[in-house]
């Protein structure tokens, strides 16, 4: 799936609200000793701090190295592999920034569909019609399948020469079209892939946020002549914000990080224009295995996104 | 790819029916407006063709699937593909890797479901602000090199583990335990039974739809997993299908058919799963949205 989840660390672990007296319901109190949540939670925890917090941790260790797998010496360079990042001279600026660039020219050109088309889907089968279920569960249907099997798919699919979406084309007369081969029909043919392939992921949390907007409010501005246009920016728009900014936030950071469409429908090319900082990133580190360079690239692309994410939560924020 | 950016149909929506009945999500059947199906059906197409093409390519000869016009149809349908698939002299262990794709994501799910509800239930009554981050990438490189340390490189537990420690497993779970009735949790206390024994024989019972929908939802995740398994896997027989394809398009690179078949492989079980627990599927990732 496009997206991984991580957890962050508890920072503040705070006690809910309280229900009703329910002091004694609570571990420590009817449910055992104080050690009970803690066993509870165990399991989780040791994987949690072996694959999450100590990799995370561990990975700044690495970044401080010249720090090849497969060597045994790993000799300290401190910053090095960072300030190597801003040095044009350096064997790693090049690929770095040409991945950052198409990791942007890939967010720009997506998010904007990847935000409104399902936007669009969920009003239409927000609607009470029969089959609703059916089809809700047909636009779905994509996502459930892995990024290898649709890239596989589309990278058939849009074969230039044999490809079935230029034998449709065909039909219609129109001259075959370099989907694969040439810009920027690579980068559409990946955003049109990437809508095809998630679209109904969007479209089912838009569906869940559309089904809290109470009908009442449609109705008592139907009631004051308001048109569906405006139906939906004074209403649906609003309603959905909480929901529009969990999306946008979620679809930027995995459009970002965008790798299994590009890796294997066009491979990173024509040339290398497709080649995105993740491919870049993780064929360094773990193809070539220099880590301690992909290490450090790693952060500097994660304390990009981090900045985007803040942006996007400050322009988004709850207008006063 | 025209097709798929076709706008939105607003048309079927500011159709001529009144808007309040539109709005109404309660009531008997209603007559809609003709063009708000054609959209639908055409949309739907473009999400089913791809998929019923890639099962026509499957089965055609590997000459067919390279003429130009392409056909939709197969002229002389064949098994060639899943008998160049399945008993190739060398190289391609296809059931091997459907193998390791069922146990992988099979232990998984179950993981994922064991730890989560276990840490869940703790703290279903705690405020633990969970934070979604998609920052996987930072924790790549130095998760390899634990994972060697530990020797499971190349193996299962190299898929299986790191990403079970879910977030939103544990969020999902404790969500669900919130809304469980306290009252019986009271009274088989009251019983004599310890914490252990009320969360397995009064709290996991009732949690059936939840466990479902988190163990289809990790299920389905894991045996999509990609970025990671191709790093991570490398002997022909401990590959997962999705990594064993991504190879074949590089072995097979004109015989497409091989490729449109072992895609299949891996598309029906997930889609049959699919089918069947769609609801659970849909559910699990709405509530990922609202509560995100």
């Amino acid at each position: 799936v496009a997206q991984t989840t991580v957890a962050q660390p508890a920072g503040d672990v705070r006690t809910a609200p309280r229900t009703r007296g329910s002091k004694e319901l609570r571990f420590g109190g009817v449910h055992g000793s104080r050690a009970t949540p803690y066993l509870f939670m165990l399991p989780y925890l040791v994987l949690f701090v072996t694959f999450v917090i100590v990799p995370a941790v561990f990975g700044i260790w690495i970044s401080l190295h010249d720090w090849d797998f497969l060597l045994p010496g790993k000799p300290w360079v401190g910053l090095g592999n960072y300030t190597a990042l801003f040095d044009s001279e350096s064997v790693g600026f090049e690929p770095f920034w040409h991945g950052m660039r198409a990791t942007a020219i890939f967010t720009v050109a997506s998010v904007p569909f990847l935000v409104l088309i399902p936007l669009g889907l969920a009003v239409l089968l927000n609607r009470q019609f029969p089959g609703r279920t059916f089809f809700r569960a047909v636009f779905f249907a994509p996502y459930v399948l892995g990024v290898a099997v649709i890239g596989l798919m589309w990278r058939y699919l849009l074969d230039p020469s044999f490809g079935a979406v230029n034998g449709l084309l065909g039909l219609f007369g129109i001259p075959p079209v370099p989907w694969i081969t040439d810009q920027p029909w690579a980068w559409i043919s990946l955003v049109a892939v990437t809508i095809w392939w998630t679209i109904g992921f969007n479209a089912i949390i838009y569906l869940a946020g559309l089904a809290d907007i109470p009908g009442e409010q449609y109705e008592a501005a139907e009631i004051d002549g308001a048109s569906i246009w405006q139906q939906f920016r004074y209403i649906t728009v609003p309603g959905l914000r909480p929901v529009l900014i969990f999306i946008i936030t979620t679809t930027i950071l995995a459009s970002a990080n965008m790798f299994g469409q590009a890796y294997l429908i066009t491979q990173g090319g024509p040339g290398d224009s497709t080649r995105t900082a993740i491919i870049e990133i993780t064929e360094r580190g773990l193809r070539q295995y220099r880590m301690g360079e992909a290490a450090a690239m790693s952060y500097l692309l994660a304390i990009f996104l981090g900045i985007i994410a803040m942006i996007n939560f400050y322009l988004l924020r709850e207008k006063k | 790819m025209t097709t798929v950016q076709q706008p939105v149909p607003t048309k079927a929506t500011t159709g001529d029916l009144p808007a309040v009945a539109r709005r109404r999500r309660r009531g008997g059947p209603r007559r809609r407006n003709p063009l708000f199906w054609v959209v639908l059906v055409l949309l739907s197409l473009v999400f089913v063709a791809p998929l019923l093409y890639m099962l026509l390519t499957a089965i055609k000869t590997q000459v067919e699937a390279r003429s130009v016009p392409p056909t939709v149809f197969p002229s002389e349908p064949t098994l060639q593909a899943f008998r160049t698939l399945f008993f190739a002299d060398k190289g391609s262990p296809v059931l091997l890797w459907l193998a390791n794709s069922m146990i992988a994501a099979t232990l998984h799910s179950l993981l994922v479901v064991i730890i989560c509800s276990m840490a869940g239930y703790a703290l279903a009554r705690m405020e633990f602000p969970l934070k979604k981050t998609l920052f996987g990438i930072i924790i790549m490189m130095p998760n390899f090199e634990i994972l060697a340390r530990f020797g499971f490189l190349d193996t299962l537990a190299a898929i299986v583990l790191p990403g079970a420690a879910s977030a939103f497993g544990v969020f999902f779970m404790r969500q669900f335990f919130s809304t469980i009735p306290i009252a019986l949790e009271e009274s088989a206390r009251i019983d004599g039974a310890g914490p252990w024994r009320i969360f397995t024989s009064i709290v996991l019972p009732v949690s059936r739809p939840a466990i479902v929908t988190l163990a289809v939802i990790s299920f389905l995740a894991n045996w999509n997993d990609f970025v990671f398994p191709i790093y991570v896997l490398f002997s022909a027989e401990h590959l997962t299908l999705p990594v064993g394809l991504s190879k074949l398009q590089g072995a097979y690179t004109i015989d497409y058919p091989v490729i449109m078949a072992g895609a299949a492989m891996a598309s029906i079980p997930v889609l049959l799963l699919y089918i069947f627990v769609q609801r659970y599927v849909i559910e699990g990732v709405a509530s990922s949205g609202i509560k995100g």
